[in-house]
Parts: structure tokens; sequence; C-alpha cells
């Protein structure tokens, strides 16, 4: 049985990350290195008012004045910030007008990865925003959406056309002065997308970002921002794939939800940046800031995560409970493999009072990689009747993988009720032996028994998402046991 | 059906088996029975192919197949059951996809198209009667949070479902109150015919009252030192285990 695990785990560590490709299109970049230049280089191409540019300058001087983090329980060697390409752009010959005219390298490489951009063939009614390295090259279903009031495009088209949105919410949630990489993204962000529901609107699909790091050397630095008016709802996917390449490339991007009153935002990720080779080589250091405010009574604030790729993953999606009864919720599924490092979790910020949190995630360790829980629960002094609940289990595949949690609880109103579980455990080779007894094969084993690990935080993914992540979480792992 | 010759297994360092001979024919039912530590359950094992047993010598002949040649998966799929002593939970996959998942294995191996969810559903109901288990028991994760009687009733079950042509029952009499132990056994009676056979492994006679063997044989030290029909288990009933350990010894002297 050992030797036999451990051959599968060799052929699933040695198995080829499938998105890994390189699209061989030409782009348009900014020069090496990160300077005032840079910044203006960057707002120049994008044709910004001067009110934008402005802001990414004092964006860009504070974080002259700041230090990265070194808090994360995670290590990697110093970022060079000069040696990255901070604006890359595929080129293509005029803008399109319509998805028709889109460059056929690009719509290719959206079909490889199984993304259509073409909204006849589109059957499953998800409107996509695609960004590829720095810019957002087409968003579908913009027209049916506009009739119901819903914006849904890239963040370049937001600033030109919707500045009095922007001017009001960017960087309303996650201020630029919020940490290191924050300052970074506020100074060089190059795109991403931005969706407003107006009051009352319940959005008719599923809208959907797909980001692909193609160029070589690039950060990618994008920034999203959902604003759901009262009364509304909208549910939101985002994905992500990057080529393999041997040297680690930066992304830190920064997303913002904002829910007035009882209005409610679910934003689902499924994470699958290039991870890196199996002796922890190449791969995405993916550095995010996420934060939603319910702001209004009644609102209600979901994050959903599956969390397989990325060489380091360093991120906390989290809700400031502001409104009155309003909800915040987290579901993680963290997966990490080989050299694979995370250190991911959420903060739940009670402020009004009868707020409610809940907290689930599941950590999944195989390989030599380190997978940590960080976690806050805060409640706030005049929070009176605030709940959590908070669950974190750890489930190891191997002994040579770590499995951490670092819960912090703060309470400052005496009503509140705030609680805590954890478990950690190891696929059995019980469990094991009883699937192949009855016919079942080890591979399979493996990921029926993660899927059933997983499912709590699985349920809350939308049909379309949750069949893909299952898929994945499979292939990440299935039968890396020991 | 299944041909053991000479048998030797050991975990570790430890001879456990040391020469088994056992022949069983389609739709006999043959008991094993023996003290504490005589080796019952690990010749349950590895007729079912855990690896923590190291097989070190003889044969095993299954349905013309080398059965120790055949990975465990391969022998469940070649129609060999083992109802476990101690059935294991997997929190989060419900008993039903469990099943199905398994069942669905099986049909791929033998080149039948998978079963869909209606005609599933329609077979789990009928096999649900012969063990009078519940909808809502196999909606819940496997065996988490069963009693000891839920949880070897869902084996009968899998088993009832999963048609073995041999089922091995390892204790499945252990924990289990009298009611439960009918039920048990009545599945399994129901079951029977001539083209199965069962291997019944226990401590106790009493599971024997219900299901009735053809052969019975004494396991002792690894070896079988006994062989006979259903009034050898009575006769183990009234005089206990020591009575056998007694005459091997004095043979062996």
């Amino acid at each position: 049985m050992h030797e036999e695990n451990d051959d599968i785990l060799e052929q699933v560590t040695t198995s080829e990350y499938k998105y890994g490709f390189v699209t061989d299109i030409e782009a348009d970049e900014a020069p090496r290195g990160l300077s005032e230049d840079t910044v203006r280089f960057i707002s120049a191409k994008k044709n910004e008012p001067e009110w934008m540019l402005q802001n990414r300058l004092k964006a860009y001087r504070h974080w002259l004045t700041m230090e990265e983090p070194k808090w994360p329980n995670v290590s990697y060697p110093a970022i060079n910030y000069q040696d990255i390409i901070y604006y890359s752009a595929p080129k293509q010959k005029i803008a399109p007008d319509s998805l028709d005219d889109i460059d056929p390298e690009l719509r290719k490489t959206f079909d490889k990865l199984g993304i259509s951009l073409n909204e006849q063939k589109r059957l499953t009614g998800i409107a996509v925003d695609a960004v590829i390295d720095s810019v957002s090259v087409a968003t579908t279903f913009k027209e049916e959406l506009s009739k119901v009031g819903v914006i849904f495009c890239s963040m370049s088209e937001a600033i030109q056309e919707h500045p009095e949105l922007i001017k009001k919410y960017l960087g309303s949630v996650v201020p630029a002065t919020d940490n290191f990489f924050t300052a970074l993204n506020a100074a060089v962000f190059s795109d991403g997308s931005f969706c407003y529901i107006p009051k009352g609107v319940r959005c008719p699909m599923e809208l959907s970002t797909y980001f692909r790091i193609n160029a070589a050397n690039t950060g990618q630095f994008e920034r999203t921002l959902i604003v759901a008016e009262d009364e509304s709802y909208v549910s939101y996917l985002e994905g992500c794939t990057a080529p393999m390449r041997d040297e680690n490339q930066l992304h830190a991007a920064v997303v913002e939800l904002v829910a007035m009153e009882k209005a409610e935002i679910k934003y689902s990720t499924v994470q699958n940046w290039y991870p890196g080779d199996k002796e922890g080589k190449g791969g995405i250091y993916n550095f995010v800031t996420k934060r939603g405010i319910c702001a209004g009574n009644y609102s209600k604030i979901s994050w959903t995560q599956v969390e397989t790729g990325s060489s380091i993953t360093w991120k906390y999606p989290s809700v400031i409970l502001k409104g009155d009864h309003s909800t915040g919720e987290f579901y993680s599924v963290a997966v990490t493999n080989n050299c694979q490092q995370a250190d991911t979790g959420t903060k739940m910020i009670h402020l009004g009072k009868n707020t409610k949190s809940r907290i689930v995630s599941k950590g999944i360790s195989a390989g030599r990689s380190h997978n940590s829980y960080r976690g806050l629960v805060d409640v706030a002094k005049n929070a009176s009747n605030a709940r959590n609940f908070s669950q974190c289990d750890s489930l190891l595949l191997g002994d040579r993988c770590g499995a951490h949690t670092f819960p912090y609880i703060e309470v400052k109103n005496n009503t509140a009720m705030v609680e805590h579980e954890a478990t950690t455990s190891k696929i059995g080779e019980d469990q094991i032996f009883y699937c192949n007894q009855r016919g079942i094969d080890t591979e399979t084993a493996v990921a029926l028994i993660i899927n059933g690990f997983a499912k709590e935080v699985m349920n809350q993914l939308p049909m379309e998402f949750a069949v893909e992540a299952q898929k994945l979480l499979a292939i990440s792992l299935e039968g890396s046991v020991g | 059906m299944l041909k053991i010759v000479n048998l030797q297994a050991r975990i570790e360092e430890k001879e456990i088996l040391k020469g088994i001979n056992l022949e069983i024919k389609p739709g006999e039912v043959h008991a094993i029975m023996g003290p504490n530590g005589s080796g019952k359950s690990t010749l349950a094992s590895v007729l079912a192919g855990r690896e923590d047993y190291e097989v070190t010598g003889g044969s095993v002949n299954f349905l013309g197949k080398d059965l120790l040649e055949l990975s465990p998966e391969d022998r469940a799929k070649e129609g060999l059951f083992l109802a476990f002593q101690y059935p294991v939970e997997i929190p989060g996959v419900s008993t039903t996809n469990f099943i199905k998942t398994a069942v669905n294995e099986k049909r791929k191996y033998q080149g039948l198209e998978p079963l869909d969810a209606a005609q599933f559903l329609k077979i789990m109901k009928e096999k649900m009667k012969l063990v009078e288990i519940d909808q809502s028991l196999l909606s819940r994760s496997l065996n988490e949070g069963f009693s000891g009687g839920e949880k070897k009733r869902n084996e009968i079950f899998q088993m009832a479902m999963l048609e073995p042509k041999l089922a091995i029952l390892d204790e499945t009499d252990s924990g289990l109150d009298i009611d439960a132990l009918r039920i048990v056994a009545n599945g399994v009676n129901q079951l029977r015919s001539k083209d199965k056979a069962f291997l019944v492994v226990t401590h106790y006679q009493r599971l024997l009252d219900y299901i009735v063997p053809d052969f019975v044989h004494v396991l002792y030290n690894g070896r079988i030192v006994r062989s006979g029909t259903k009034e050898l288990a009575l006769e183990l009933e009234e005089k206990g285990y020591d009575f056998i350990k007694a005459e091997v010894e004095k043979e062996l002297a």
C-alpha cells in the first residue's frame, strides 16, 4: 500500500499543469521597473483623467514609505520590485467595437481555457469579463445587463464612463494606505472589473471575471469593485490561470465589495494560478487584499474560495459588518501540494448590532507544503448580540506537510457569542482499504474522501463552478497519501 | 470457487497463518470459528488483500484466477466482498454516493454502462427491505455517527447492492444485540443462492443459529485443526475452546 500510494503521489506531482501554455501575442509593455514615470506611463496609456493620476501618485509615494509585511507564515526570496514589468497589454490592431473584432489568437487562448467569449454559444448564462495581463479584452452580455441597469465593465472603462461612482467607492473599503500591496496596487493597477447593481435589482445572471497572466516578467495588479445598492443581489465568480514559467510572478490584486441595505453579494473564487514545479521553482505569488463592507442594515456578504494554485497564497477575504443585522460568511478550501505555501483566512469585524458571521475553513496539505489558517473575529464595543461561529479543519496527506491554525478573537462587548472549533485529521489507510475492498481504486478513493472533507464549502459554489472545482481538487491531490 | 492451499502469512515478524487449507464451492456456507488470536480476522484480511499482511507461502485460487496476484479493488470487482468487523467512517461522503461509486466501478470493470440515478434508486429501494435499512441512514455520511448495529446492517446492505460471488463476514455478530443479529442474519439468508458462497468468521456459535452453515472449521494457532458440520459448532459451544486446545496440544506432544 505504501509503495502504491507513493507511486500515485509521484504521478500526481509530476503531472503537468494543464493551463501552462503561453499564447504568442504581441504585447505593448511598460519599461521594466517602478518609478513615478511608470505610474504616469500607465495612467497615460489608459487615457485617465487627472484625478486618477493624482490618486495613483499619492499611493505610489505612500508605498515608498512602507515595508513589505513579514508576519505571514510563508517564506520566499526578496522580491525585486525594479525587475517587474508593471504594464503589459496584448496589442490589438484596433480597439474592438464588438466581440467579433477580438484578436483570433486571444480568442483561441480563452477557448483553450474553456471560456467562450462568444455570447451566442454561451448557454450557461454567465457574463464574462476577460482580463489578460494588464487589460480587459472583452466583456460579454453587456447589453443584456444594461437593460436592467446593471453596469458590468472593465475598470478602465468605468473610470471613463462612470467617474462619479469610481470616485465615490474606489478605495472606500480598501484604502491605498491599508498595506504594502494595496498601496502598490493603487499606484499601478491597470485593469479589472467594475460591477454596479442598482436598487432593487436581482442580477439576472452570474457575473464573472477570468484573469490570465500571459507575458513573462510581468506582475498582474487588477482591481475589482462591486457595489450593490439597496435590496439588490449579485453572484460573482472569479477564475484565474497562468503559464508555467521558471521565475515567480507577482499577482497583487485588490477586491472591494459594498453592500447597501438588504443587499447581498456572493463572491466565489476558484484560484488556480500556476503553483510552480514540484521542486518549488516558479509559480505565482498571490498577495491579494479582498474586503467587503456590509454598509446597510440586513445586508450580507459571502466569500467562497477554492484555492489550489499559486506557489504562495497570502489573502484574507474579510467583511466589515457595519450595518445592524448584517451577515458575513467565509467558506474556504485551500489545497497545498509539493512546495506550495498558503497563509489564508478571514477577518470578520462586527461593528453593528445583531451582526452574524460564519467561518468555515478547510485546509488540505500534501507533499512538503504548508497550509495556515489565520483569522480574526473582532467584536467592537457597541456591537451588541454579535454572533460568530468558526470551524477550521485540516486534512493532512502524507507526513512531510504542515497545517497551522492562528485564530485571533477580540471581543469588547460581553453580549457576544463566539465559537471556534478546529480539527486536524489524516487520510487513513483504513479508509483507503475500505474503498479498495468495495472496488474503488486508490485515486478515486482519495478524490472521494477529499471532496467529502470539503463538501460544506463546495456546496456554496454556483453549480457551474462546483463541478470544475471538484475536478480541480482531485487533480491537485489525488492519491497523495502516505 | 475458492481454493486455499497451505496459505501462510505474517504481520511484521509475527507468523499468524501457518498453512491454511480450505475449499469452498458455489452455494456453500462455511463458518470459521476459533479463540481470540487464532488468525480468523487475519485470514479474512489476507483474502481481501490488506497489505499490512505479508503472504509468505501457499496459493489462493478464486474462480480460476490467482487471487493473491490481484489488487484489493480487482478482487472486489471479481466478486469478493468483505463485511468489515470495524467499518470505517468517511465524513462528507454520503452512503448512497459511496455505494453508487462502488457499484459503477464494478460495472465498468464488467464492461457495463454505469447505472443512472433512477435505475440505481430502484435497485436500492429493493435491497433496503432486505436489511430493514432506512433511507435517512443512507443519505448520511458513510458510517459517521452510526450505531454498531447500523454499521453492520450497512455492511450487509452494501453486500446486497454489490452482489458478490463470495462474501466474507468478519465477526459481523460482534457488538450486535439479538434483534440486530436477527435482521443481519435474515439479510444474509435471503442472499443465499446456489451460485453464491459465504465464509462466516465468528467467535460465537449464536450467529450460526441464524445463519446455518454447511461446514464448520476451527482455527487454532494459525491452522484449521477441526472441520465438520454444524454439530461441531454446538460441541464447541458446550465444551469451550479449551477442549480443542487441549486436544491439539496432546496430538502435537
